[in-house]
Parts: C-alpha cells; structure tokens; sequence
C-alpha cells in the first residue's frame, strides 16, 4: 500500500483553502502539507478551524476555493466514500456506533454491502490484534467502555487500509493509561508509513506524539513548527494569540459547614443504555472545591441529574442540601434552598438555542428570583425589562462577546455562552454550586475565566463540585479530587496526595458489588 | 438517493414572516389550475370564493358565525402545538363539549335562569376538558401517541353523540328526526346583532384570543409552554415538567373546543342534533397554523378559513361545483403553509450515495 521508498515524500498537500460560511471565513487561505510516515498536529482553539478543515479533507464539505493535492495529483474529494477511496480514513471525536448491534455489525454498515459477516469477524479480530487494540467481534457496543468504542472506530478506519488516518480530539474520552496505549498504537502505524493527523488542544500529547504542527487561529495558519522545539506555553500563546492568565488558588481548608451532603445515593438506571449510581456518598464543604475525574459515560451526567434534581430520589436523606435533606425536591426547590446547577451540554440542556439569552437567565432563575423577575402574584407576568437588565449584567462581569443586543444562545460561540451559564449561576452567589464539565469545548481564554470564577466562589465560602474529563482541569480547581467509575464514587483524597498514574488506577475501578446496588433497593422499594 | 432536511443557518426574517402570505398565493395559484381543468372560469371561481362573500351583509355575517368555533379550537390548538403536544381530536372534544353543555337544558327543559347559559357554558368547557384528559393522560402515564389516540378519540364521540340524539335524547315529537327537544329562550346564547345569526360565541372567542396571546406571550406559564416546545430537557432543568404540561395543554384546549361546542349548539342550532360534527375540530388545525399557532393571527386566519366555507357554498349554487373543491383549497392550504414554514428554515439536499454519511 504505501511504497516506504517514498516515505519522505507529500502525501497531502493542501495549499491556499478557503471555506466561506455566509460572512464568516472559517479557513483562510490554509496550507498544510502531512508527509508519509508522519504524525502530523493540527492545533487551534475552539472555533480556530479545525473542524472544518478536516471536514474538507475528508468530503463532508467542499471547500471555497484553493487545491488540495494527493499523491502529486490534484483531487476534488466530492464525498466521504471518495475520500476512503483515495485513502483517507477517520476517526470522529464523537462516535456513530449503534449500541444494540455488535461489533463486527457496526463495522459492516460502514463497510458496504458485499461482506460476508464470518469473514469480517475475523478480520476484526486479526487486524485489531496486530495493532493491540483488543476487541470481541460479537460484544454488544451497549456494553463496551468508551475506550473500546473509539477502538472499533479505528479498527473501521484501519480495515480500509487507509494511507492518511485523521483523529477528532481522540483523547478526550480515555484514561490516561488508554491514552497511552492509543499513543503506542499510533506510533505504530507511523512506522508502517501511514500518516497521521492529529488534531488536539492538549499540548503535551502532541509534544509528546507529533513531529510537526499547524496552529490554526481564527481561520488562518498562524505557525508551523516542530511542537518538540516549543514549550507547552510558547504553543498555547500561538494558538490563542496571547498570553493566557494562569489561574490562581489558595489551598481550601477543608474544615468548613456541610453544605451538600450524598448519602448512599443510589438510582437505578433510567434507560437500558444508562449508568445506575451505586451507593455514592460525598460531604461537599464551605470553601472548598471537589473535583469529580472520570471516563466519559461512567455516571456522571446521571449523579449530576440526581443532585440537580432533574432526576428525583426516593429517599430524601439521600440528598441534603444546606441541611435541609432534597432527595424529594424538584430542580426548581433546590435552586430556592441555594444550590445552582450547570449542566455539561450547553445548547438544549443549559439553554435553549432558540432563545434571547435573557430567556435563557429567567429558565434557571425563574424560581429563586421570582420575586424580582415576575409581577401580578400567581399570573406571572415576566417583567422582560428586570430581567434584561440582569442578562446585561451579567454578560458585563463574564465578558460574553456577542453580536446584537440580545441575541440567541445558538448564536454565541462554545466559550461565550459557557460564560454566560456560568455567570447566571454565579451571579446569584449559590451556596452550592455543581458543574459538569465546566470547559468542555471552550476557548482556553474563557476556561482560565471560568475555573477562576469557580474558584473565587469556593473562596468566599460556597461549595463547588467540579465533574470533569480533563484532568488538568480537575488538578487546576480542585482541593479534594474523587473519581466515578462505574457509576460508584471513589473516596475523596487531597489533591496534592492524588497523581495522574492512580487517578487512572481509580478510573478502573469496578463497584458492581459495592453494598447498595441499585437491584436490591429496587426488590425493596 | 436520499432526502435530507438541513437547517438554514441563515433564514430571511422576511420570507418568515410572508410565509402565510406566500401560502395563500401558492393555492390561489393551485386553485386557479383546479377550476381550469374542472372547466370553470377560474377568475369568475376564485371571485365567487374570496371575493363576492364579502360584498354582502349576510354573508360576512356568516363568516363570522363559521369562524367563531374555528378560532376557538385553532386557540387552544396552538398552545397544545407550541408545547409538542399535537392534539388531532379537537372535532372529539368539540362533539363532546356540545354534549356536555346540552346536559341541563336536555334533562331539565324548563329550567329557565339568568345562570343557566354561564352553566352551560361551564359543562361545555368541563366535558371538553375531560374528554381530552384521556389522550392526555394516556400521553403522560403510558408514554402513548397522542396523535393516535386523540384521533380516535373523535370516531368513538362522532358515534356516541349521534347514538344519544338518535336514542336516548330523541325528542318524542321530533317526528322521527334525530335531535334533542329544542331548548328554552333562557338556554339560547344572545345574538350579536338583533334577528342575525351570529351569536355571542364570537365575543367569547375574541375574548380568549386576546387571554390566551396574554398568556403565551407575556406570562411564565406561556414562556413554560413554549421552552418545553422547542427543549423539553432544557424545560426539565427549568424546574417544568413535560408530563403536567402535556395535562394543562390537553385540558385547555379541549375546554376551548367544548367552549366552542356548546356555544354552537346553544347559540346556533339551539338544541343537540346529528349534525354537529363538520369538521372544524380538523380545519382549526389549519387555522392554528396559517396563525402562527398566535392567537391574534388565528383571528386572522379563523376568518380566512370561514371565508374558504362560505365561498363554497356560493360557488356550489353559482358554479355548480362540488363543495369538495372547498376541501382540496383546504388541503391544498395547509399544504402550502407547512412547506412555505419548513422550505424558508430548511433547505432541500439531495445525497445520491447512501455509503455517503457512513461515519458522519
């Protein structure tokens, strides 16, 4: 497949793409060139224009104008399966599996229509040996880890045979022991002479892994460079534009009220595809920060619905919030006891993407600013002008660049908006405070932003519970870091007793046969 | 080959806010071409449809007695609609709410006081309101298809109302007909203008309209209505609840629609006969949409529809076709709306590869 003669030679080379949205130019006259046998980073910011790039490359968009060059041959690549043709393959950040089918099944969809099942089992099996990315062709996707879906995701592409291999932010879901061996596998395919290229925002990785960069900003090549040669800081001052601020932290004490307690919170799951919680018990303190670790899909959007109170307990001790036990209050009464919630999708959970963002402050603050925000006693007559003149607050203390006077949350960018979600919590200075992946997709910028307003909360005495993916981000904010892994909480330690290497081991960590699951107290209830 | 619905990034306001318009000229338009090949003159049609009605005091009257019930339903249509809730049974709960209503003067056809019309009313609402309880919450508990079961929903009213005036509630000197005893004066809603047949009905349906639009568009209950439309799961985290919102809306525009029943059986037909059902329960789904599911452009539109009905006759009688032709303008107009509404926020993209979408 790929001649090792060539290995020094282009195998890509993309040169002056431009792709136009409306009036917005998302890449601007963008060379890249990936070699054979390279691992080629692709850096950028949120909204910098990697994705569409990539999107280019791979025929799911065509670009505006500029030429893209494979193989000394200029190509036009119309579509996906065009791209697999030639032989680009890739691995979305975001995995298409169907849960209910198999392995091999899941694979033969995107494979085609002439395969004989047998003979692709074995395939799967073959090729996902030889590479060390061990998979059972007959396992039921709905029980695998994440780790072992975004293995069948590059058995898929591999099975192609493909001479470029393109990877989403494929890190984002693993342990870092998983990411590791990701790392090794892709090193391997390096050596066969297979190009790699790697898109990430974590500088260590593709320190790490890569041999050359392109950092993208606002749409534009910016650099390109040996990531080896740069330090960590010198990258991400490319990649944003500026120096970013570092975020400050006194150590917490520790020592302050209860201000949420979990006891034994324990929730069957809700749907066959969801986590249960196991028995989870945690005392969240005055002035401090506890940090939530874990794998994608191990319970965390489930513990965070259960104390939010989107999802309501049968045991109210289960949850106590500023003492007063909730496990029976709607979302709307624990927000009144002090507690605010920000959820980790932003568009359809925390806001409606169709809405003013002044509408999106009074769907969390209807409740606790009823008072203020609502006339006429039971009518509820909203008094759109009060709660404008919050949202304009707001977006003043956060910096929430926007266009227009009020415009819709869809219309704002990953970071700007997070910002806002977290100001309209913030703003009402909650005693307790739960956020789930605070940063997810957001522009560094803004993350330093946001962990620092999380920590200057805990610092003025409210209870913040940090569930997060990205473990620098939980090692930045946190005073007390625990793990989820398997719908079960691990024992919170002091985060300067706490490394990557156990945080990892934690991740592992089984608790099917912790004392309460979630079957028993089903047969008692 | 595949069809694909994709989202405009960038709509015109413009365009949005024509779409009614545009509809209404795509099945002028249509129209023209039905009555080309039924061989009628088609603007001597289209005239006796849309125009000639409103040149006579008469007949805008009749316009106004068919688009009361129609603006009433549309009404409580639309805040169903606006909420995800799509209730089809409105002709049900409209049959039922009639019913309801025509309990006291059936029953107790001597009974005369100033309290009787206000209870009536009230039964009306009350039996309309029950009787969408049931999709409601089979919707809510079960988790089953409202649109289903509020569809048939309708058929069981349709045969249970026509059973009741053709057997239990058959006035003995109706000779033979089926229908209820004709009700007293005090029984009978007042009419609009003296000796016309437009009756109070429409008062209470401007009355709603502007009520209603209040609530949606001023008040936290329509602001609920509408955020648990667009988002249910942001809805959730609002602290609104999917299930109790399912319940209010059912139960508000079934009372409407029984509003709407009872107020045509007292104010129109003055008793309770087979032949309360003619659709309007479906064209007020029309009405909800060529309205922007707004009340006040449901007026609107509840008036346009009327319009349609009217036409009709004049033209079965003028032209001598078909009162189906009504039927088809109907169809052919919310056909348009939906596709003017969709086409201006979606655009059409053809895939000619199925493989082509594999992983994306």
């Amino acid at each position: 497949m790929v001649d090792s003669d060539d290995n020094n030679k282009e195998l890509l080379s993309v040169s002056g793409i431009t792709k136009i949205f409306g009036t917005l130019k998302a890449n601007d006259n963008v060379d890249l060139i990936v070699n054979n046998g390279e691992i080629h980073a692709l850096l950028g910011e949120n909204g910098a224009g990697k994705s569409t790039l990539v999107k280019m490359l791979f025929g799911s968009l065509q670009p505006t104008s500029g030429t893209i060059v494979w193989r000394g041959n200029k190509v036009k690549i119309a579509n996906p399966s065009a791209a697999r043709i030639l032989g680009i393959g890739m691995v979305f950040q975001h995995f298409s599996l169907f849960d209910a089918l198999t392995v091999s099944e899941n694979i033969a969809l995107s494979l085609g229509d002439n395969i004989e099942m047998g003979e692709l089992a074995d395939k799967t099996r073959s090729v996902s040996q030889e590479y060390g990315l061990p998979l059972d062709p007959d396992a039921l996707v709905g029980d695998l880890s994440v780790g072992e879906r975004q293995r069948i995701e590059i058995v898929r592409c591999l099975l192609q045979d493909p001479a470029l291999i393109i990877l989403d932010e494929p890190t984002s879901v693993l342990t870092p022991q998983e990411a590791n061996k990701l790392f090794e596998t892709l090193e391997r395919l390096a050596d066969e002479g297979r190009s790699i290229l790697y898109i990430s925002h974590r500088l260590e990785e593709v320190q790490r892994l890569c041999s050359r960069a392109t950092i993208l900003r606002h749409g534009k090549v910016v650099d390109a460079c040996d990531p080896r040669e740069e330090t960590a800081a010198s990258l991400a001052s490319k990649m944003v534009g500026a120096e970013i601020d570092i975020v400050h932290r006194e150590t917490g004490s520790g020592t302050g009220d209860i201000l949420l307690k979990l006891n034994a919170l324990t929730m069957p799951p809700a749907t066959p595809f969801s986590m249960p919680l196991r028995g989870i018990s945690l005392d969240l303190r005055a002035g401090e920060v506890v940090g939530i670790a874990g794998v994608a899909g191990n319970g965390q959007s489930e513990l965070f619905e259960a104390i939010s109170g989107e999802a309501i307990q049968a045991d109210s001790d289960a949850i106590t919030i500023n003492g007063i036990p909730s496990g029976r209050l709607d979302i709307s009464e624990r927000r009144n006891l002090g507690a605010a919630f920000v959820p980790e999708e932003r568009l359809g959970h925390g806001a409606v993407p169709n809405f003013a963002l002044s509408e999106n402050l009074l769907l969390a603050r209807h409740s606790s600013d009823r008072a203020d925000f609502l006339g006429l006693g039971r009518m509820g007559v909203i008094r759109r002008s009060k709660v404008k003149v919050l949202s304009r607050q707001i977006i003043e203390d956060m910096d929430v660049r926007k266009s227009g006077e009020d415009p819709a949350a869809a219309a704002l960018s990953g970071g700007n908006l997070q910002k806002f979600i977290v100001g309209r919590e913030l703003d009402r200075n909650p005693s307790v405070l739960i956020v789930n992946q605070p940063t997810w997709g957001v522009d560094a910028g803004a993350a330093a932003r946001i962990r620092q307003a999380l920590i200057d909360l805990a610092a003025n005495g409210s209870a913040v519970m940090v569930i997060s993916q990205d473990l620098d981000e939980i090692f930045e904010v946190s005073d007390r870091i625990s793990v989820i892994s398997d719908g079960g909480l691990s024992e919170p330690e002091p985060a300067k007793n706490m490394t990557r290497e156990k945080i990892g081991m934690l991740m592992g960590v089984s608790h099917q046969n912790d004392a309460d699951t979630p079957n028993t107290q089903e047969a008692t209830a | 080959m595949i069809l694909f619905l994709e989202k405009r990034a960038n709509y015109s306001p413009l365009f949005s806010a024509l779409s009614p318009v545009l509809a209404l000229a795509f099945t002028l338009v249509f129209g023209t071409i039905m009555f080309s090949m039924l061989g009628v003159d088609p603007a001597k049609a289209l005239y006796t449809y849309f125009v000639f009605p409103l040149t006579d005091a008469y007949l805008i009257e009749q316009i106004i007695l068919k688009a009361t019930p129609l603006i009433l339903i549309a009404i409580g249509l639309s805040v169903c609609f606006r909420s995800g809730n799509w209730n089809i049974g409105a002709e049900g709960q409209y049959l039922i709410g009639g019913m309801f209503g025509a309990i006291i003067p059936v029953y107790f056809n001597d009974f005369q006081s100033p309290l009787l019309l206000p209870m009536m009313m009230i039964m009306g609402m009350i039996g309309g309101a029950l009787f969408a309880a049931i999709p409601a919450f089979l919707k809510a508990r079960f988790g089953t298809n409202e649109i289903l079961t509020s569809l048939m929903l309708v058929y069981i009213a349709q045969q249970f109302v026509d059973w009741l005036v053709r057997g239990p509630w058959r006035d003995p000197q109706g000779m033979g007909f089926p229908g209820t005893k004709s009700f007293n004066e005090s029984a009978i809603l007042p009419e609009l203008i003296p000796n016309g047949d437009a009756h109070f009905g429409t008062v209470f349906a401007v009355l709603v309209a502007i009520g209603v639009w209040f609530m949606l568009s001023k008040t936290l209950k329509g602001f609920e209505v509408t955020v648990l439309g667009e988002c249910p799961r942001a809805g959730r985290f609002a602290g609104f609840s999917t299930k109790q919102m399912t319940i209010f809306a059912f139960l508000l525009s079934g009372a409407l629609a029984g509003l709407a029943g009872i107020a045509e059986v007292s104010g129109s037909v003055e008793k309770l006969d087979d032949k309360l059902s003619l659709g309007y329960g479906f064209t007020a789904i029309i009405v909800a949409f060529l309205g922007r599911l707004n009340p006040l452009g449901i007026l609107v539109a509840g008036l346009i529809l009327a319009l349609s009905y009217i036409g009709g006759e004049e033209a079965k009688i003028a032209l001598q076709v078909s009162n189906r032709a009504t039927n088809v303008f109907q169809g052919l107009l919310l056909f348009f709306v939906l596709a003017c509404d969709t086409l201006i926020h979606y655009r059409i993209r053809l895939v000619t590869s199925s493989k082509a979408g594999g992983t994306g």
